[in-house]
């Protein structure tokens, strides 16, 4: 049904993937998401679209393992087929009508980013990207990105490579310099987008956002995803996934993200010593 | 002459709030011949009156006095695409049983479980008789009551029909909110599998007004749009704590354990949050639905809480006795003001304030007034939010043609369900606002009807 067309492993636990999906390909736009279910027993999971061929008839996804389901999906190989994809989901997001920005990934938010990024390059916008992880093997579409940016800079919480620090460290440096941006885009862990948001309010630049809410439908029928912004609730998934970082409460978003966590251990327990066990390392 | 309904056999209340096996067990044949019998065959049957699409009462009841279960349940099938579904979820006491004569006196004859007995004799039994579809192609978006009879019908009279649907499984609310124990997911898709087999083709994971918009539908060769996608944007009360963990809509907390199966995690990964102490806020079949399915996922209390008092509650009487047999509280005549929560934003309590009733308002119903200084705090872990949906806005805001009222449903002509939009229809939740099952396939069958009027103009 949606099958994967190609399978690369970008950074250890990073996985991308071209899905045949013509209908979604044809409408897909920089900011849209979809949501996959493996197999029956599956959750249904949210995954931006890191890139689209309409003429191929794919769509690119790139998936981090953080749990089971995220694990389910990396161990499926070209060839292989998703049960469900459904998608695009959410708002895309406008590229037009800026001049200078500065794109600001975190992790795997590069994945996220990269068709906002290809967006607005092809606009001609003057781009300055800063692209942070841990370490630099977790650094993913680093080259991608280097090419569709006027200047990429690399930060790593050790130091690997590029600045040690967080990219917060690199905007501050940039924007102490030169403050004249219209917009900056940063997605990555919540935590980062709060500093990035904080960094960004100082020096009164618009940010957006885009936020991993916690998802069932993606359709705006359940309020699992919602956010407080601007002191209002919203829908991450038909009125987001972007937002604007100054009005965003990341610190409800933190917690709401931590609800399931007893959860994930017993799905891992489950599979690990339940009735069809599949044989894994912990990680 | 038996005064009463023929007793319906049930799963024994201590035992059933632990399971999701159906609650109702359902009459046998002695049971149903037995409750056949008490209907007096009107000749002018006010019971059908009741009824949105007028099912054959008095015909499909006297088939089954003979014994011919058979050929009942084809007589209800003529009216009623879904009788194994509304049998069980109707709300027959204000609709064919609230007009049955014999209900002056004594209680009303049993209809619809009469209805449910007959559906479930055939279920497996029943052969599809296939109908060519060689007339225009047609496309129903949203596959629940609505969109599913619809569908049926316009297949039945030769269309090619196409029906999208958001989900990875059809049937909407009968899917993903109505439980297990009131409506087993294995007769819904029995249904689903039927109208299939007329020869409707369903396809999934198909959120219309983001792959496609109205106008690419027609531009594909479908010449009229059937829009049934419900009324699914739960409300919230917009006070302080709703985004607390533990903070649910009802429709996600159902959609968890019904379309995700959480109720069976973790063999099912979707999980679903859990307390000791569940509060419902509403009380309509909603509320009823989702205060059971906490019992049964193991809280040590369920409460309704509800601002106006018992007899306003909009739930079927059936449901409340049965939520309350299995052990589900009522704590009426309360409002809540705030939801509490600890330090890691989980729930931890909710404040209410008493209520009294006051004069009647616009729904006729007793207004409620808050009670000034009367908060008090219920102590709780979770919290589901029962009080309304809304329709959802994704389609008709990709289709600003569409006209819509100041509640977000779609305006539609009154005799043929035709929206603001040529060759587009539209009917159930969506025009209403949540409703009733019976209802959205009323609407169905109209729209199904008066969309076969227009291709035939237009073909004129
Ligand atoms: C709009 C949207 C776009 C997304 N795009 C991508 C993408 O392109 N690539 C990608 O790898 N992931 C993406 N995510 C996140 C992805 O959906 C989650 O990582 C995934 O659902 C986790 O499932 P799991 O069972 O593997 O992890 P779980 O076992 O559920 O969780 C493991 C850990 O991750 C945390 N977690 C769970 N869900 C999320 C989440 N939604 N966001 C952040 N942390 C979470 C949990 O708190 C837990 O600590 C996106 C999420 C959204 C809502
Ligand atoms: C928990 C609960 C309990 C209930 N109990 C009862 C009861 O006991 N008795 C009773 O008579 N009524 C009951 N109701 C009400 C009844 O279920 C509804 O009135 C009825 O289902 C409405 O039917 P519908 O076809 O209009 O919409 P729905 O059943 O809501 O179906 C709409 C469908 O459209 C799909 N959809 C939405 N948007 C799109 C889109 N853009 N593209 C494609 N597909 C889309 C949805 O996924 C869904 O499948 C209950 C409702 C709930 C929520
Ligand atoms: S469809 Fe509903 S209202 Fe009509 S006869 Fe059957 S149970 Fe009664
Ligand atoms: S009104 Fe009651 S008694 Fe008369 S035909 Fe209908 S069901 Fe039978
Ligand atoms: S995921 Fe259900 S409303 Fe957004």
């Amino acid at each position: 049904m949606y099958q994967i067309l190609e399978k690369e492993e970008l950074a250890p636990k990073i996985k991308k993937f071209a899905i045949e999906a013509p209908q979604i390909a044809a409408k897909a736009e920089p900011g849209h998401f979809l949501i996959v279910r493996v197999d029956e027993f599956a959750e249904r999971i949210p995954l931006t679209i890191a890139d689209y061929d309409r003429e191929q008839g794919s769509v690119t996804i790139i998936v981090q393992e953080v749990g089971f389901s995220s694990q389910q999906i990396c161990e499926l190989e070209a060839g292989d087929s998703f049960l469900d994809v459904v998608g695009p989901l959410g708002k895309p997001i406008e590229t037009a009508g800026y001049e200078r920005v500065i794109c600001i990934a975190g992790g795997l938010g590069s994945a996220p980013l990269y068709p906002k990024v290809k967006s607005l390059a092809k606009e001609g916008v003057e781009l300055i990207t800063i692209l942070g992880a841990q370490t630099e093997e977790l650094l993913i579409l680093e080259e991608d990105l280097a090419e569709l940016s006027h200047k990429l800079y690399i930060t790593t919480d050790d130091g690997s490579k590029g600045k040690e620090g967080f990219v917060t460290d690199q905007l501050d440096e940039i924007l102490a310099e030169d403050d004249q941006f219209d917009l900056v885009i940063a997605i990555g862990p919540m935590i980062m987008m709060k500093f990035v948001a904080e960094v960004t309010k100082e020096y009164g630049i618009d940010t957006m956002v885009s936020l991993n809410s916690l998802m069932v439908d993606g359709t705006g029928m359940c309020g699992g995803c919602r956010v407080t912004v601007g002191g209002e609730t919203k829908f991450s998934c038909v009125d987001g996934p972007a937002f604007d970082g100054h009005l965003v409460d990341f610190d409800e978003q933190l917690q709401r993200s931590k609800i399931y966590q007893d959860k994930e251990d017993k799905v891992k327990d489950h599979e690990f010593w339940g009735d069809g066990c599949r044989a894994k390392e912990e990680n | 002459m038996q005064k009463k309904k023929t007793k319906m056999p049930l799963q024994d209340p201590k035992q059933r709030a632990n399971n999701f096996a159906e609650v109702a067990l359902g009459y046998d044949k002695e049971d149903a011949i037995n409750e056949a019998k008490r209907c007096l065959q009107c000749s002018n049957p006010a019971c059908k009156d009741g009824c949105p699409v007028r099912v054959d009462i008095p015909e499909f009841i006297d088939l089954i006095a003979e014994g011919d279960f058979a050929a009942a349940a084809k007589k209800v099938k003529e009216k009623n695409s879904l009788p194994a579904v509304c049998g069980r979820v109707c709300p027959q006491e204000e609709q064919c049983e609230a007009e049955c004569i014999v209900g002056n006196k004594n209680e009303p004859v049993a209809i619809g479980r009469l209805e449910r007995f007959v559906a479930d004799y055939i279920r497996e039994q029943e052969e599809v008789e296939e109908v060519e579809q060689e007339k225009e192609q047609v496309a129903v978006v949203g596959a629940g009551p609505a969109g599913l009879t619809a569908a049926a019908d316009l297949a039945k009279l030769g269309y090619q029909v196409t029906l999208f649907e958001a989900f990875h499984k059809a049937g909407g609310v009968l899917t993903y909110g109505i439980p297990e124990f009131r409506l087993p997911k294995e007769i819904v898709q029995d249904e689903v599998e039927k109208i299939e087999q007329l020869g409707v083709e369903i396809k999934y994971n198909q959120v219309i007004g983001q792959i496609k918009s109205l106008d690419e539908l027609f531009a594909e060769g479908y010449q009229a749009v059937f829009v049934s996608t419900g009324a699914g944007l739960p409300r919230f009360l917009g006070i302080e704590g709703e985004n607390l963990n533990g903070v649910y809509s009802a429709n996600e907390f159902l959609t968890r354990v019904n379309l995700m199966k959480a109720y069976q995690f973790p063999k099912y990964k979707t999980p679903v949050y859990t307390g000791k102490k569940v509060a419902v806020v509403g009380a309509g079949n909603v509320a009823m639905d989702a205060a059971r399915t906490a019992l049964r996922l193991g809280a040590e209390e369920s409460v309704i809480v509800y601002r106006r008092s018992r007899e306003e509650m909009p739930a079927r009487a059936e449901e409340i006795e049965h939520a309350q047999a299995e052990g589900v509280k009522f704590n009426l005549l309360n409002n809540p003001t705030k939801i509490l929560g600890d330090d890691d934003g989980f729930v931890s309590g909710m404040e209410c304030i008493k209520m009294e009733l006051g004069e009647p308002d616009d729904s006729g119903r007793r207004r409620p007034i808050p009670i000034e200084g009367s908060e008090w705090i219920l102590d709780v872990d979770q919290v589901i939010m029962a009080i309304g949906q809304s329709p959802n806005p994704i389609l008709i805001n990709d289709t600003p043609e569409i006209e819509t009222t100041d509640w977000g449903t779609i305006k539609v002509d009154q005799e043929t369900g035709m929206t603001t939009k040529e060759g587009v229809f539209a009917g159930g939740d969506i025009v209403t606002g949540a409703a009733t099952v019976i209802q959205a396939m009323g609407a169905g069958k109209k729209v199904a009807q008066a969309i076969d009027d227009y291709i035939q103009k237009q073909n004129n």
